[in-house]
């Protein structure tokens, strides 16, 4: 896939990093405001989608590498289900994190409040190793797909207008 | 008010829906089906899932619309059509 004019490109190259970040933003929040890991990773691997897209697939292949997202899913996966084991002490999948101090065990006072986005305690650490699997995941299938359809692409071509 | 808009969405599925399977240009096709996913995504939203709506607008107007275009563009030489048919 060739790369897209030059106002396309501009403006992925402007807008794609909001993508980004709201989509990190829906991992994070995920125990907080709808959405979490699946639905955040689905909007970060949309990013990827964006860029391979708007700058064609050797630019791509140049920025990143299909083995890293490999890595990023098995590690996605060991995480979530580490962080499971860990609290076999209790049960599988027990919340041993929360109302343990640190990063993700603060207390909420009682009563109605907005809540806070360090009191969750392992759920937090579970979106976010679901949204490290899932960005790894679903960027690969795109990258896999790019390169099964293109297998040798020529170099150095842009195309004068949009897409066709 | 708010019927009348629910209707509307509801109209822009089934018409999105119903030009995907209606255009002979399968870019065009790919293009409405990403319509249909952003009316659902907006549909679910009124339906008080914003859950659904959030995966359902980055994977079925984001991904699938990507994933759709690039397998276009592989097959796109080798598309045959019959004649008498355009």
């Amino acid at each position: 896939m060739n790369p897209l004019s030059v106002v396309a490109r501009t403006v992925c190259n402007l807008f794609a990093w909001f993508l980004a970040i709201f989509g990190i933003y829906v991992i994070v929040h995920g125990h907080l405001t709808p959405g979490g890991g699946f639905q955040g990773g689905a909007v970060v691997a949309t990013f990827m989608a964006f860029l391979l897209v708007a700058h064609g697939g050797e630019k791509m292949q140049s920025w990143v590498r299909k083995d890293r997202f490999t890595l990023m899913e098995c590690f996605g996966l060991t995480l979530f289900i580490s962080a499971g084991l860990l609290g076999m002490s209790k049960t599988f999948f027990f919340n041993f994190l929360a109302k343990a101090g640190g990063v993700f065990g603060g207390v909420l006072p009682i009563g109605p409040n907005a809540g806070a986005l360090n009191t969750s305690g392992t759920i937090a650490l579970m979106n976010l190793s679901v949204g490290i699997e899932v960005v790894g995941g679903l960027s690969m299938i795109l990258l896999y797909m790019f390169s099964a359809a293109h297998p040798q692409e020529p170099m150095g071509r842009e195309e004068s207008g949009h897409d066709r | 008010m708010i019927e009348i808009l629910h209707l509307s969405i509801l109209a822009t599925i089934l018409i999105s829906g119903f030009l995907a399977l209606w255009f002979r240009n399968l870019l065009s096709s790919v293009i409405s089906l990403s319509v249909l996913s952003l009316f659902v995504s907006l549909e679910f939203f009124y339906m008080q899932a914003p859950d659904v709506a959030i995966a359902e607008a980055g994977i079925g107007a984001g991904l699938s619309t990507a994933i759709y275009i690039v397998a276009l563009r592989a097959v796109g030489k080798k598309q045959f059509r019959k004649e008498g048919e355009h």
